[in-house]
């Protein structure tokens, strides 16, 4: 297992950077230009290097889609939120006219992290082989769902052709798909969702998306602990601050910042990456909650340093 | 756990020490059950000196989320005061500090509580 890529990081709903918020940036970037020396393109780079990313860049909008690079010829992916349209034209650049072989894991079937699965090309491709797997009973009834009329113009069987597979796993069992040993654990959101612990190589990767934690039961706590037990990368819900996530957002199925350093801390995992990002938040609200948990985490560390970061569509992590 | 606690008129002061996480948070509830039961029974208030309390996991305030809304319910008062400076910055990144009534000290927590809980307590400082 070499690294990951995030094509979608945004929980709920798919946001876009509007025209209001261009404008917001740019200013302040050329109100940070001010008496720079600017005169050549390398000094432009240098000073775009130097700015906060949030004026820099953008944590951008896509509904949540994963991929993970095994090494290995097959394309792996968690979730199909609308990030996988975006991933699906790469894959399609980068190997187009050779058949390819796509393994999707399902943290669950809510709208945001199955809408991308439509607008998957390489899906729509003979030759081209998808197989979406989750613990979820009703997995392929979702997806066909979303596809049947008045829902969308084209049906699932029309557009797909057989290519599209669904395979249930069954949680807390190991499963082997695409050199990656892959067990399932359930989570606590409405209608369910699933975490996911991918080992391969001697590395460990936890996808915990879409799961709320009830603070008061010790035992879901170590069941989680155990889950993410010497992850070398917890990807993690942190959609909310944990005053939000236990009182007017109590069972809304998400998490915090908070209870994700206190996990990894416990798990000994060596790094949090942030996903789901509430869509409310703006490229500075983002910047301002990874440098609050960075914070968080060193003056509440007692062991190893956690590394923490906050993941943006186009982020890459080695492991 | 080591909690202290005093009443000041018609204010009682629980005064935790140490640090309430996952090993600890479950007796810091237990002890502040009946604390909280007995100010919301009489519309009082509860202050948390907190000047002893090195750290707070999201388990410790937790319990100060359910102390919070058991006091508004009974229209009683809660209040936590003389948050360390770790403490303190837990309370901002959790947001709690916008969900609770924090006070810099005790005796700005005693002032808001009643004249009377204030006095009690400048006089046994006295």
């Amino acid at each position: 297992m070499k690294g990951v890529r995030f094509w979608g990081t945004r929980g709920s709903l798919p946001v876009a950077l509007t025209a209001q918020g261009l404008h917001g940036k740019l200013r302040d970037v050329l109100r940070a230009a001010r008496g720079q020396a600017l005169d050549s393109d390398a000094d432009i780079e240098r000073f775009l290097d130097g700015l906060p990313f949030a004026l820099a860049g953008t944590y951008g909008g896509h509904s949540s889609c994963v991929q993970i690079d095994t090494g290995g010829s097959d394309y792996v992916l968690c979730d199909m939120g609308s990030g996988l349209r975006t991933f699906g034209q790469a894959a399609m650049a980068q190997r187009a006219g050779k058949p390819q072989t796509f393994h999707i894991f399902m943290s669950h079937l809510h709208w945001d992290h199955i809408m991308g699965l439509p607008f998957f090309v390489p899906a729509f491709i003979p030759g081209n082989r998808v197989f979406i797997y989750g613990s979820h009973a009703e997995l392929e009834m979702a997806l066909r769902r979303q596809q049947d009329p008045p829902s969308f113009p084209v049906n699932f069987d029309t557009i797909f052709e057989g290519r599209v597979q669904c395979v249930h796993l069954e949680p807390g069992v190991p499963h082997e798909v695409a050199g990656l040993r892959v067990t399932t654990m359930l989570q606590r959101h409405a209608g369910d969702s699933y975490g996911y612990r991918f080992e391969a190589g001697g590395k460990v990767l936890v996808y915990s998306t879409d799961s709320e934690h009830p603070l008061a039961d010790p035992a879901h706590t170590e069941r989680f602990v155990q889950f993410f037990r010497d992850a070398d990368l917890v990807i993690f819900d942190a959609m909310y601050s944990l005053a939000d996530a236990i009182s007017v957002k109590a069972d809304w199925g998400h998490s915090s910042n908070m209870v994700g350093v206190e996990l990894c801390q416990l798990a000994g995992a060596r790094q949090l990456c942030m996903t789901h990002h509430e869509p409310v938040f703006d490229d500075a609200a983002i910047d301002a909650l990874l440098a609050e948990t960075r914070r968080l985490e060193e003056i509440t560390r007692s062991g190893a340093p956690l590394q923490v970061s906050a993941a943006y569509d186009g982020l890459e992590i080695a492991l | 756990m080591q909690i202290a606690t005093h009443q000041y008129a018609d204010t009682t002061v629980v005064a935790p020490a140490g640090r309430i996480d996952h090993l600890s948070a479950a007796a810091f509830e237990s002890a502040l059950t009946p604390l909280l039961a007995e100010a919301a029974a009489r519309k009082g208030a509860l202050v948390l000196d907190f000047s002893g309390v090195d750290y707070i996991s999201s388990v410790g305030l937790r319990v100060l989320m359910i102390a919070a809304r058991q006091m508004r319910a009974a229209q009683a008062r809660l209040s936590v005061a003389a948050l360390q400076s770790v403490v303190a910055e837990i309370f901002s990144i959790s947001r709690f500090d916008k969900v609770l009534v924090v006070c810099p000290a005790l005796e700005a927590a005693l002032a808001q509580s009643s004249d009377a809980a204030l006095a009690a307590w400048r006089a046994r400082q006295a």
